[in-house]
C-alpha cells in the first residue's frame, strides 16, 4: 500500500503526453506551411512585388517577434505561480498580436488595388497572409482564454495550458520567419 | 508472466449522480441509449461507430460503383448522362477512399491500438470523439452536395485542373468535394496525432516498441503518413478553393501560373495515401496469417523495418502519377527508379507472409481465407504497378482501363479483402459473438469470384486501349464481352456483400442458442485476446506486465526440455475475467459533437453565404471554449482504491488544447 503519489515507472506523466500530441500538431503544421511556400517559390521564384510596403512589413515582424518574448515571459510568470505577472504579459502579449492582425489587414488593403487576388503575386500574397493571419487570430483567441484564467488562478496549480498556448504563439512566430522574406525580401 | 498484485477494490460511485455543478460546466454521466453513443469517448465504442459508418458508405459508394457498370454493360446505353457518370465516378472514388476505406482503418486503429499495447483508452479520449465527429460531419457534408450542390464533383477523384475550375464544373460540386474533404481532413490528422501518441506513451510496461504486435506498428506507421500527408492535400484544397470561390489565379496557365502545381500537391498527398489505405490491412494480415499457421510470424523485425521503409519511400514515388504531364526525362528517370525501389519491401512482407505459412499447421477459417486471397490479389495488383514503373509502358497504359484493374487489385485485393479478414477475426472480440463459418466461407468465395470477374477483365480492356472515364463505348473495338463480364461481376460482388450483412445478423441471432465465444476463440497470440469478449469497458482488469512478443501466446504456451511446444495454462486461466470494479475511466463530454457540427455550417457558408459561417463559427468556438471550461474529470467518479476525493492538487482544471483525461498518469493500476 503507498500513497497516491506513487506511481509505476510505466506510467507517463500527463504533461509528457500532451506535450507529445503538441509538437505532433506543430510538426504536422509545418508541413501545411512548407506547401505553402513551396507553393509560392514554384509559382513566383524569387519574384516580389514592387508595391509591397516594407515600413510595414518590418513592423508588423518586428512586433510579432516581440510579442514572443512577452509570450515566454508570461509562461515563465505562469510556471512559478504568478498570477499578475503572467496576466500582465499576457496582455502585452495579446495588444503586440493585435496590432499584427492590424498592420496584415491594412496591408491588405492597399493591395486589394495594388495586388488584387486575381493576379499571380495577389494570389499567394492573399494566400499566405491569409493563412498564417488566420492562425495568429487562433492564437489571440487562446491567450484571451488563457488570460481571464490566468487571472482567476486557474493555473496556479498547473500551467500546462499557458505553456500550450504560448508555445503555439512561438509557432506561429517561427512561421512568419520564412514567410516574412518569402513575401517582402526575396 | 507477473502481473500487478493488487486487485481493484472500491465499487464504482456513478449509480445515482445526475448532474453536479462543478466548477463552470460539469461533464455527462453517460448511462444509456443513444446518448451514452453521442457522448462516448470510449475508444472501442468510437470504434465501432466509424466501422458502421464506414460500411454504410461502402454501401453507398457500392451502389455509385453498381451504376457505373449497369452504363457500361452494353455498347453505347443512354442509362446514365455524360454528366451524370462523371459526378458518378468521382464520388465513388471519393467515398471509398475518404468515406470508406480510410475510416473502417481509423475503426480498427481505434479499437485494437489500446488493447494490443495494453492501454486503458487513447491518449486524449475526447479528440478521439471529435475525430469521428468531425468525420462524419464532413462525410455527410460532401454526400450533401447531391441534394443542395447541384450535383456531385465531376473532376475524378484527383481532380485535376482544369477540369476541376469554375469554367468546366460550374456547380458546386467540386467546392463540396474540396471543403468536405478538408473537414474530413482534420478528423483523420486529428486521430492520427492522437494515436501515434497513445503508442509512444501509453503502452504497458514491458511493452517495448519491439514488441508491439505487427499490426499496431503497422498502423502507427500510417498513422505518421496521415500526420505529415494531409497537410500537402489541406494545401492544395486551399488553392483549390480559393481558385472557385475568391478568383484567384493558381492553375490558370493565362495568367502565369501553373496546372501541375496541382498535381504535384495532389500526387505528394497521394501517394502516402495509397500506403494509408494498404498498411493496415498488411497489419491485420500479419496478425491472421500466424495465429491460423500456428507458427510465429516470420521475420518481425524485417516486417516491422520494411513497413516503415515503405512509410519513408512512399514519399519519393509520387510522380510516377505524372509520367505523362511533361515533368521531364530527368524526373521520369528518377522517379521510375524509386518506383521500382519501393517493389522491395512490399516483396519482403510477401516472402514473409508465405514463410510464416510454409510448414504451418494451416487452418483455414474465413479469416485466413481472407487474408490468403488478399496476399494473392495485392501481389497481382503489385506486379501491374511495377508495370507501370516502367515509363515507357505507362505512357502506354496512363487513363485506361488497364490502371482501373491496378488499382482495385491493390486497394480492393489488398486492403478490402485484408480487412473484411480482420473484420471477421475481430467480430468475436467486438460483439461478443462470432460470424457463421460456412456463410463467412461462401462470403470470401463470392468476393473473390465477384472481384476477380470485375476487375481481371479490366486489364484486358485497358491494354485493347480503352480510356478509363468515358461513359460510353462504341460497338467494334473488342470490348462488348470483358465489360459485360465485368459488370457481371460486379454485380456478385455486391451480393456478397450482401450476404456479409445478412451474416452478421443472422450469426447474432443464432448466437444466442451458442455457447459464447469465450476470450480466445482463434487461439491467437496478442494481448486484446486476454480479455472477455465481448471487450468490458475498463478493457484490462489489470495492466499486463509484457515479457516477450507475442505475450499472449507466451502465457498459453511453454516449452518442455526437448524444446516441444506444451501448454501450460488453459485460455481460462491466463485470461483476465473482466471483472474489475471501480476502474477510473474518462468521462464523457458533448463538446466533441457540438464543435463538429460547427464545421460543415462554415462549409455551407464559404459556398453559399458568409453569414452562416459565422453561425458555425460560433457554434465550433462555443463548443472549444466550453471544451476548455469542462472539469477535466468528474470529481465525484471513482478514481481507484486509494483516492479520497478530498484533493485537488493532482488534477488539473481545464486545458485549452489537448485533452487532459487521466488516463494514464491517475490509471487506478499505477496506485498499486
Amino acid at each position: 500500500m503507498t500513497d497516491h503519489a506513487t506511481q509505476l515507472p510505466h506510467v507517463t506523466p500527463r504533461i509528457t503526453i500532451n506535450r507529445a500530441g503538441l509538437w505532433l500538431f506543430f510538426l504536422s503544421e509545418t508541413m501545411l506551411f512548407s506547401g505553402i511556400l513551396a507553393t509560392r517559390f514554384s509559382l513566383l521564384g524569387t519574384e516580389v512585388h514592387e508595391d509591397v510596403s516594407q515600413t510595414i512589413g518590418l513592423v508588423i515582424t518586428s512586433i510579432l517577434l516581440a510579442s514572443s518574448y512577452t509570450a515566454l515571459r508570461a509562461e515563465h510568470a505562469a510556471s512559478s505561480g504568478d498570477r499578475a505577472t503572467c496576466a500582465k504579459y499576457l496582455w502585452l502579449t495579446l495588444a503586440l498580436g493585435a496590432v499584427f492582425v492590424a498592420g496584415v489587414a491594412y496591408e491588405w488593403a492597399e493591395a486589394f488595388d495594388a495586388f488584387p487576388a486575381s493576379t499571380e503575386f495577389g494570389t499567394v500574397f492573399f494566400l499566405m497572409t491569409g493563412v498564417h493571419a488566420f492562425h495568429v487570430i487562433t492564437g489571440l483567441i487562446f491567450l484571451a482564454i488563457l488570460l481571464n484564467n490566468a487571472r482567476l488562478g486557474r493555473y496556479d496549480d498547473d500551467a500546462w495550458p499557458v505553456e500550450a498556448g504560448v508555445k503555439y504563439w512561438h509557432f506561429v512566430d517561427v512561421v512568419w520567419v520564412f514567410f516574412y522574406p518569402a513575401l517582402y525580401l526575396i | 508472466m507477473a502481473i500487478i498484485e493488487e486487485p481493484l477494490a472500491l465499487e464504482s460511485g456513478q449509480a445515482d449522480i445526475a448532474e453536479r455543478p462543478l466548477g463552470v460546466m460539469t461533464r455527462p454521466q453517460g448511462g444509456n441509449g443513444w446518448r451514452d453513443w453521442l457522448s462516448s469517448v470510449d475508444h472501442k465504442k468510437i470504434g465501432i461507430m466509424y466501422g458502421v459508418a464506414a460500411m454504410f458508405f461502402f454501401v453507398v459508394g457500392g451502389i455509385e460503383a453498381l451504376l457505373l457498370r449497369t452504363q457500361l454493360a452494353f455498347p453505347e446505353q443512354g442509362f446514365l448522362s455524360p454528366q451524370l457518370y462523371n459526378e458518378l465516378f468521382t464520388m465513388h472514388g471519393v467515398t471509398m477512399v475518404f468515406l470508406f476505406i480510410m475510416p473502417l482503418a481509423a475503426a480498427f486503429a481505434n479499437y485494437l491500438i489500446p488493447l494490443q499495447i495494453g492501454a486503458r483508452d487513447v491518449a486524449f479520449p475526447r479528440l478521439n470523439a471529435l475525430s469521428f465527429w468531425i468525420w462524419i460531419s464532413g462525410a455527410i457534408f460532401l454526400n450533401s452536395s447531391w441534394l443542395v450542390g447541384g450535383g456531385g464533383a465531376d473532376c475524378g477523384w484527383f481532380c485535376y485542373s482544369p477540369n476541376s475550375g469554375i469554367t468546366f464544373s460550374p456547380t458546386h460540386g467540386v467546392d463540396f468535394y474540396a471543403i468536405g474533404l478538408l473537414i474530413a481532413g482534420i478528423a483523420s490528422l486529428i486521430s492520427a496525432i492522437n494515436l501515434i501518441v497513445t503508442v509512444l506513451n501509453m503502452r504497458a510496461p514491458g511493452m517495448t516498441l519491439f514488441r508491439m504486435p505487427v499490426l499496431t506498428w503497422m498502423l502507427l506507421v500510417t498513422q505518421f503518413l496521415l500526420a505529415f500527408a494531409l497537410p500537402v492535400i489541406t494545401v492544395a484544397l486551399f488553392l483549390l478553393i480559393f481558385d472557385r470561390v475568391f478568383d484567384s489565379q493558381f492553375f490558370d496557365p493565362e495568367a502565369g501560373a501553373d496546372p501541375l502545381l496541382w498535381q504535384h500537391l495532389f500526387w505528394i498527398f497521394g501517394h502516402p495515401e495509397v500506403y494509408i489505405i494498404i498498411l493496415p490491412s498488411f497489419g491485420m494480415i500479419s496478425e491472421i496469417i500466424p495465429t491460423f499457421s500456428r507458427k510465429p510470424l516470420f521475420g518481425y523485425s524485417f516486417m516491422v523495418f520494411s513497413g516503415i521503409a515503405i512509410g519513408f519511400m512512399g514519399w519519393g514515388v509520387w510522380a510516377h502519377h505524372m509520367f505523362v504531364s511533361g515533368i521531364g526525362p530527368i524526373s521520369v528517370l528518377a522517379f521510375s527508379l524509386s518506383t521500382m525501389f519501393i517493389a522491395v519491401p512490399t516483396g519482403v512482407k510477401i516472402l514473409n507472409w508465405l514463410a510464416t505459412m510454409w510448414g504451418g499447421k494451416l487452418w483455414f477459417t474465413t479469416p485466413m481465407l481472407f487474408a490468403v486471397g488478399s496476399v494473392a490479389m495485392f501481389t497481382i495488383g503489385g506486379l501491374s504497378g511495377v508495370t507501370h514503373a516502367i515509363a515507357p509502358a505507362d505512357t502506354q497504359q496512363t487513363d485506361t482501363y488497364y490502371i482501373v484493374a491496378h488499382f482495385h487489385y491493390v486497394i480492393f485485393g489488398g486492403g478490402v479483402l485484408g480487412m473484411m479478414g480482420g473484420a471477421y477475426f475481430w467480430w468475436p472480440k467486438i460483439f461478443g459473438y462470432m460470424l457463421n463459418e460456412t456463410r463467412g466461407k461462401i462470403h470470401f468465395w463470392m468476393m473473390l469470384i465477384g472481384f476477380n470477374l470485375t476487375f481481371g477483365p479490366m486489364h484486358v480492356l485497358g491494354l485493347q486501349g480503352m480510356s478509363r472515364r468515358i461513359d460510353t463505348y462504341s460497338e467494334g473495338f473488342g470490348f462488348e464481352f470483358w465489360n459485360l463480364i465485368s459488370t457481371i461481376g460486379s454485380y456478385i460482388i455486391a451480393l456478397s456483400v450482401a450476404y456479409f450483412i445478412y451474416n452478421t445478423l443472422r450469426s447474432r441471432k443464432e448466437a444466442r442458442d451458442l455457447p459464447p465465444p469465450g476470450p480466445d476463440p482463434w487461439d491467437a497470440r496478442s494481448l486484446e485476446w486476454m480479455l472477455p469478449s465481448p471487450t468490458p469497458e475498463h478493457n484490462f482488469d489489470e495492466v499486463p506486465i509484457i515479457e516477450s512478443q507475442d505475450e499472449w501466446w507466451h502465457r498459453k504456451y511453454g516449452y518442455d526440455e526437448d524444446h516441444n511446444v506444451i501448454r501450460i495454462a488453459t485460455i481460462e486461466e491466463a485470461a483476465q475475467k473482466g471483472d474489475a470494479v471501480g476502474v477510473h475511466l474518462p468521462s464523457p463530454s458533448f463538446w466533441p459533437l457540438v464543435l463538429a457540427l460547427g464545421l460543415p455550417l462554415i462549409g455551407y457558408g464559404i459556398i453559399f453565404n458568409l453569414w452562416l459561417c459565422v453561425l458555425g463559427g460560433l457554434l465550433s468556438g462555443g463548443a472549444i471554449y466550453a471544451w476548455a471550461l469542462e472539469p477535466v474529470d468528474d470529481p465525484d467518479a471513482d478514481h481507484g482504491p486509494h483516492d479520497d476525493h478530498g484533493h485537488d492538487a493532482d488534477h488539473s482544471d481545464d486545458d485549452d488544447d489537448g485533452d487532459a483525461v487521466a488516463v494514464g498518469a491517475d490509471d487506478s493500476a499505477g496506485d498499486a
